[in-house]
């Protein structure tokens, strides 16, 4: 008999959503094939990406779609074969080469549910090392790491998991912020889809040193495959003896529930969160009490991102050292940018903090899609600033982006040609915050409202110097009245619109 | 997707959730994923079970978009509706589709067949813009795909 080929076809979102399940039940029908479901590279343009492995080599075809198949065959593509598609070793992508993955170095390259695989390839190292060393070492080189919060706020984890650890109580929580309602990212989508068992593994590591025993993910509703990856893969480290009841045969349990959102953007906020997992409408709590002392049903409760939590398990396994010297001053380690929108190739890229958005946008991207210029960039999501031309060459820091008037946030990079109105995009900022708004403050509930008509009556030119300023000082009192950045950020994009594109507010 | 409201399996959904208040986010979504919707009586028995306040469980259901108070078409088509979509021609897409089906989002065929809804990020921004026909993801959707797509759902006219 001869010998099956080894053949991955992604089971992740932006594959599947280009035909990736008809690919692989074509290739699962030939009987000298193994087709094995991994998550994906990141390289969102070139998927459904197909890796075939000749000689131990996986070698990459894309995209892949299933009338590709007889052709591919035809080709000779089970050995290696030449094709238009063939883009060969996924190593020598450049795409691929010249990122760093620290976090999402297993994505696309193991089986997402094979606790072997995973462990083959340095799962559960961290946890082993941390139940070993114990929590307070943990702490220590999460701190150590200078890793921060890839939510959005960038603020120290390390802080926060000792201001939890800290905290006075029996009863303690880890929650998990998957809600990555944000336009342009899809990161934590990627790495819960492709290496879920990271996740679970930096979320254990971060009960262990806190002392929680439970832990809720809480997931956005509009991932529906995200859902069913990870809760197959919570059965398969509860049944391999890494989650649940006595982890390895130590004292040390903890388990974790997934909860849904329900298409709230608002949610993603942590207090709002802790709202949504209590069962409640999904209103801003306020601060103080912070979550950390008083969070889920009013215990003491880490709150952090998928990639944080994700970002963890090789901290301690290879040391806070080894995270910290990556990036550049205050940004530690590498960040997970997401190129999206009007881009050649979009797709996920992990990386030192400090490149410049150029060399994202145009190195990694290759530019627009469409072929025309680019116009406009918003980082950060629906309340980050656009950025135009003159900004390309900022580095990606947090720090270099604040000085600049914007937020790299969850990392979204959103890139619009030429053919972009920036008055309606400003409205769209503006209409977004009344659609999503929690309601709890008027600014914010009522100010966005107002901040559409205004805008509508200068896109009518209608007395349009006052209603310019009437959209500053507005956007003034949102910023100063609200309670959350929902309505506090939502002027970043709008008066970065009329700022740096004041031609569009002028016809 | 016009299950009969049945109390009885109403109250077997509701004790898969221990009939605990803190679970009602996620009992609502059971009662969407089977009914469609969140009609009068779902609201009246959640509230007895739970021993909720009727307006308490308005005020979730109202909260969030996914709990429709109204029954959906038989497929709920979703379109992006957020930055990343927008830079691809979302809003074309959009007004293609009104057109195509002769609703405005949102809104529901005549003849019932199709909801057409906004949705605010699919996380498949690297292939927008993108589409959700009930549970499943589409990517890079053009006007002529789209077409293509609602014609297998049933509704090729
Ligand atoms: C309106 C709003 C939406 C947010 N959405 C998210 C989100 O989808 N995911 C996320 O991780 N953080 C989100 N955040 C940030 C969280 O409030 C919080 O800072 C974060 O979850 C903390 O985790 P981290 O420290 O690991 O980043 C949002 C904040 C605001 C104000
Ligand atoms: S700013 Fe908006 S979203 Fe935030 S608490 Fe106030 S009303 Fe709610
Ligand atoms: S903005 Fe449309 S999928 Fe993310």
């Amino acid at each position: 008999m001869i010998q099956a080929v080894t053949v991955y076809v992604p089971r992740e979102t932006a594959a599947v959503s280009l035909g990736a399940h008809d690919v692989a039940g074509k290739l699962s029908a030939l009987d000298n094939v193994n087709v094995v479901r991994n998550g994906s590279r990141g390289m969102s343009w070139l998927e459904p990406l197909v890796e075939v492995v000749v000689d131990g080599r996986r070698i990459a075809y894309g995209p892949v779609a299933v009338e590709d198949i007889d052709g591919l065959l035809a080709a000779g593509f089970l050995e290696g074969g030449e094709h238009d598609l063939k883009v060969g070793p996924v190593e020598d992508i450049p795409y691929f080469r010249n990122q760093e993955r620290w976090t999402f170095r297993r994505c696309g390259l193991i089986d997402p549910l094979s606790v072997d695989d995973y462990r083959a390839h340095g799962g559960f190292a961290g946890l082993a090392k941390a139940l070993a060393e114990g929590p307070a070492h943990v702490r220590e080189q999460v701190n150590m790491s200078g890793l921060r919060g890839r939510g959005g706020a960038g603020f120290p984890t390390g802080i926060k998991w000792q201001t939890v650890a800290d905290a006075k109580g029996e009863q303690k929580y880890i929650a998990c912020n998957a809600d990555e309602g944000d336009s342009g990212t899809f990161s934590d989508r990627i790495l819960m889809e492709s290496d879920p068992l990271t996740l679970i593994e930096g979320m254990i590591i971060a009960g262990f040193a806190v002392g929680a025993d439970k832990g809720y993910i809480y997931l956005r509703s509009e991932y529906p495959l995200t859902h069913r990856v990870l809760g197959k893969a919570l059965t398969a480290a509860r049944e391999s003896g890494w989650l649940g009841e006595n982890i390895q045969g130590t004292e040390f349990s903890f388990d974790i529930d997934v909860h849904l959102g329900a298409g709230s953007y608002v949610c993603g906020e942590e207090t709002a969160m802790l709202e949504s997992l209590e069962g409640k409408a999904g209103l801003i709590r306020y601060k103080p009490p912070l979550p950390a002392i008083e969070g889920l049903f009013g215990k003491p409760t880490v709150v952090n991102n998928v990639v944080t939590l994700g970002s963890v398990p090789d901290i301690i396994a290879l040391g806070g050292d080894a995270y910290a010297n990556l990036g550049v001053g205050r940004s530690k380690g590498t960040l997970a940018f997401q190129l999206a929108g009007n881009i050649k190739r979009g797709g996920l890229v992990e990386k030192a903090f400090g490149l410049t958005l150029r060399e994202l946008i145009e190195d990694f991207g290759g530019g627009t899609a469409s072929g025309r210029d680019i116009r406009a960039v918003q980082i950060g999501g629906p309340l980050g600033a656009y950025f135009a031309e003159q900004h390309l060459d900022t580095p990606l820091d947090y720090e270099a982006f604040a000085k600049v008037g914007g937020m790299i946030g969850h990392g979204g990079v959103v890139v619009f040609d030429d053919t972009v109105d920036m008055a309606e995009q400003a409205r769209f900022a503006m209409e977004f915050c009344a659609i999503e708004s929690c309601g709890k403050c008027t600014p914010c509930r009522i100010g966005s409202v107002r901040g559409v008509e205004v805008i509508d009556r200068i896109l009518a030119n209608e007395d349009r110097e006052n209603n310019l300023n009437l959209l500053n000082e507005l956007c003034d009192t949102m910023i100063d009245g609200s309670l959350c950045a929902m309505g506090g950020m939502t002027p970043f994009p709008v008066r970065s619109a009329v700022k740096y594109f004041p031609e569009d507010f002028k016809r | 997707m016009a299950i009969k409201y049945d109390a009885t399996i109403a109250t077997e959904i509701i004790n898969q959730f221990e009939a605990a208040p803190e679970m009602l986010v996620q009992l609502l979504h059971a009662f969407v994923q089977r009914y469609g919707y969140i009609c009068e009586e779902a609201i009246r028995q959640i509230a007895a079970e739970l021993n909720l306040s009727r307006a308490d469980v308005h005020g979730v259901v109202s909260f969030y978009h996914d709990f429709r108070t109204t029954p959906p078409g038989e497929h709920i088509v979703k379109i992006c509706q957020a930055e990343s979509c927008q830079a691809m021609g979302s809003r074309d897409l959009t007004a293609h589709a009104e057109k195509k089906l002769g609703v405005d989002l949102p809104g529901t065929t005549s003849d019932g067949k199709v909801s057409l809804e906004p949705v605010y990020c699919l996380g498949n921004c690297a292939c927008s813009p993108a589409v959700m026909i009930d549970q499943k993801v589409y990517g890079r959707v053009s006007n002529a795909k789209l077409d293509d797509l609602l014609a297998q759902y049933g509704d090729g006219q």
